[in-house]
């Protein structure tokens, strides 16, 4: 078999194997039971709690959860514009980059704390050392408070009729101490022994074998790359991200670091497996899941494989594929599949140029960022694929005529209303923005030329891609578009709070209003919710929700494109 | 609210501390072991340092094997990729432009046999590699430029051929600042 194709079956069969027994640990974690690193978690957690004055047996009910996470977070923006618009003049600066100017601080720290990350600047020469240090905080934080939503939200779908569901600060601390660092350290480690930097030293400088004087930014990148690949954030230590050969230095690093990027995402449908005792309800999740992650991926792959149409007619050989954006040690089908992953979960990293992908997969790009919760982002990506679950409870029962029920719990018109906005609100973003940000470019592309990089239809696709992936709270993006002005940095910014804090709040919501509900035991009226019928509902209620929408949007950039195609 | 907020700056610095702090000071120690000691492989000729193993290299002159087009000009210290369309009209005239470079400096090679990486720029603009067929085609210029026979450089470029991982996973690859080296070695 060609190498290229068994090295991506290759990732996903290990990304599952891994995420299975992951998904088993993550679930004993939320339900305080114990495992093999209490030795010495316990003691890590007890002194995380006495500093902190936390009292982590001390139950919250969903709005409680709400208060508690958003505040952190408002703390961690003020922090982070302070070290962001000061890091010039702060030590570990030994390049001697700027602080970043207002609007550019703004759109970084939203994009960090959201667990976006966007970059408008470029690692190499617009964050200082430190300020690297901080974004990598970002990192493990805004991850964990993903995750830590996912569980009150796990723990609220438990059969029983309550207000109390657990402590946030507790799940909080667990999820980036028990699920993140642990398995950091062991991507660091590998990474540092492939050739990943980790020193505080500044650029190097040699002269290469033909004369030319070269500098050779360096840094403490290995211990950064590694928790960006987990914790679906994405944000680079070095501009190019994971096509740059320190930051993924080769085929093998590469598996890792894409297994990384999809691991506990799908860990977490295990763990509502594990946590509700529903397995069956787990593997039906996870199928509607891979099954949509497919159907993007292999298109994908054969598309970059089969090379650019435009380059044929140039009349030369493409033997191995599409390569412009691309790096030879993991050819096109490695960049395709890690295209594909990185946009249906929230991670953004990159191995390649999405912007000189073929038009088709960067139109799977998008719609990996448009459905968003194809495994989706640590802990939010189930909380997406709730929502479409409760639509989807909905619309059954309608169909059939029953109350709609969901694990026990009466879905009445407030949760409805909840889920139906929060659906909306993420098409609604991505496209008024665009609209916004098109007309601007129309009206006035003198003004505005600085901004796209290709013309035509991918000029849009560059503008779409751009506001898809903040409102996906993905963080890759179509690079030519020249974003690091205030227009970008502003409008991206907004659209980044908004798709990140309503998606958390709405299913908290919709979950904590459910779990104070009477329970009703299972019948023989009740919609079985476990099945393979259920599992077509969801998907079919995805398609029509999200892909649909976007498709004059799409018709417009990618697809126009493809058919424009000489 | 309020009483969120005091337990929020505590755990917002004790997590400052433990991850901006113990994390990365743990992957630090532990960097001391790695190949030079985290700061980067490099690679030395004569005791001076001609390169970083794992970043590619600008080769303009016709007797060293080039690497791929870069869109940073191979800027070590400011990475990036074309992101060109692959339909814009200005990058096909490009990528045009390019293949006819390539012909003028390997004139035994017909047009439909230049291999597209080679006209095409990676997406770190530091790709350190080259694919077999990249290497080959320039096979006959670097042999002629050198006076060399083309089994001895063929010879070369098989020495320094990277196999995929495990000879399972991924495309093969070989080094070019490596394979140059020894070029220069063979006069």
């Amino acid at each position: 078999m060609n190498t290229e194709i068994s090295g991506i079956i290759f990732m996903y069969v290990a990304m599952v194997l891994l995420a299975i027994p992951l998904g088993s640990y993550i679930g004993k974690v939320f339900e305080g039971q114990r495992t093999w690193l209490d030795v010495i978690f316990n003691p890590l957690d007890k002194l995380f709690f006495k500093l902190g004055g936390i009292k982590p047996e001390k139950e919250m009910n969903w709005k409680q959860h709400l208060f508690a996470l958003l505040t952190i977070n408002v703390v961690w923006f003020i922090f982070s514009m302070i070290v962001l618009m000061t890091m010039g003049s702060l030590p570990l600066n030994p390049d001697g980059n700027p602080s970043m100017s207002a609007d550019l601080a703004f759109n970084t720290t939203i994009s960090f704390i959201s667990n976006t990350n966007l970059q408008h600047y470029s690692g190499e020469s617009g964050v200082s050392y430190l300020g690297q240090l901080i974004l990598m905080l970002f990192q493990f934080i805004s991850a964990g408070v993903g995750i830590a939503a996912c569980a009150v939200v796990f723990n609220a779908m438990k059969e029983r009729t309550t207000e109390k569901l657990g402590n946030f600060y507790n799940y909080f601390i667990k999820s980036c101490t028990r699920i993140l660092l642990p398995l950091s350290i062991v991507v660091a480690v590998i990474l540092l022994f492939n050739g990943t930097p980790m020193t505080f030293k500044g650029k190097d400088k040699f002269i290469s074998l033909q004369g030319d004087t070269v500098n050779v930014s360096r840094g403490p990148a290995a211990a950064m790359v590694a928790i960006k690949q987990l914790g679906t954030n994405g944000g680079g230590f070095f501009g190019a991200n994971s096509a740059h050969p320190l930051e993924n230095p080769n085929y093998f690093t590469n598996i890792v670091e894409n297994v990384c990027i999809v691991l506990i995402p799908i860990a977490l449908v295990f763990a509502l497996g594990f946590i509700l005792k529903r397995k069956k309800l787990a593997w039906v999740i996870f199928g509607v899941m891979t099954i949509g992650f497919l159907s993007f991926v292999v298109p994908s792959v054969y598309y970059e494989m089969k090379g650019n149409t435009s380059i044929a007619k140039l009349g030369i050989a493409q033997n191995n594929g599409s390569m412009e954006g691309k790096e030879t040690r993991f050819g096109a089908a490695a960049s395709a599949y890690w295209g594909i992953t990185t946009t249906v979960t929230s991670n953004g990293s990159v191995n390649a140029a999405h912007d000189s992908f073929t038009p088709l997969t960067g139109m799977f790009a998008m719609l990996g960022m448009m459905v968003n919760s194809f495994y989706g982002g640590v802990g939010v990506g189930f909380l997406n694929f709730y929502i479409y679950m409760i639509i989807a409870v909905f619309i059954s029962g309608l169909m059939v005529g029953r109350t709609p029920e969901f694990l026990g719990k009466k879905i009445e018109a407030k949760e409805m209303k909840i889920a139906t906005i929060i659906a909306l609100l993420h098409t609604f973003l991505i496209l008024s923005f665009t609209a916004l940000s098109s007309h601007l470019y129309a009206h006035d592309p003198k003004t505005y030329a600085s901004w796209l990089n290709n013309p035509g239809n991918h000029g849009f696709s560059e503008m779409l891609y751009e506001y898809t992936s903040s409102s996906a709270n993905n963080g890759s993006g179509f690079e030519g578009l020249g974003d690091g002005v205030p227009f970008w940095n502003i409008t991206c910014g907004i659209v980044m709070i908004l798709a990140r804090y309503l998606p958390i709040i709405g299913p908290l919501a919709i979950a904590g209003i459910l779990a104070k509900k009477k329970f009703v035991p299972e019948s023989a009226g009740t919609l079985k919710t476990d099945t393979v019928t259920f599992g077509i509902m969801i998907f079919a209620v995805i398609m029509i929700v999200a892909a649909l929408s976007f498709f004059p949007a799409l018709a417009l950039g990618p697809i126009a494109e493809f058919f424009s195609q000489k | 609210m309020k009483q969120h907020i005091l337990p929020a700056l505590k755990l917002t610095i004790i997590c400052i501390v433990f991850f901006c702090g113990i994390y990365t000071l743990l992957i630090l120690a532990v960097a001391q072991l790695a190949p030079n000691k985290g700061n980067g492989e490099t690679i030395s000729i004569n005791g001076k340092v001609v390169g970083y193993e794992l970043e590619g290299q600008s080769f303009s002159n016709d007797k060293y094997f080039s690497s791929r087009p870069s869109a940073v000009n191979y800027n070590a210290a400011g990475s990036g990729a074309s992101n060109k369309g692959t339909t814009n009209p200005d990058y096909l005239k490009d990528v045009e432009s390019k293949i006819d470079t390539f012909l003028f400096h390997n004139p035994s090679i017909k047009k439909s046999q230049v291999p597209a990486e080679l006209v095409t720029a990676s997406g770190s603009g530091l790709d350190p590699d080259l694919s077999i067929d990249a290497a080959n085609i320039q096979i006959a210029r670097i042999a002629k430029s050198r006076n060399l026979t083309e089994d001895r450089v063929k010879t070369l470029v098989e020495m320094h051929t990277e196999k995929p991982l495990l000879g399972l996973f991924g495309p093969a690859t070989i080094n070019v600042l490596k394979l140059n080296i020894d070029l220069d070695k063979l006069n």
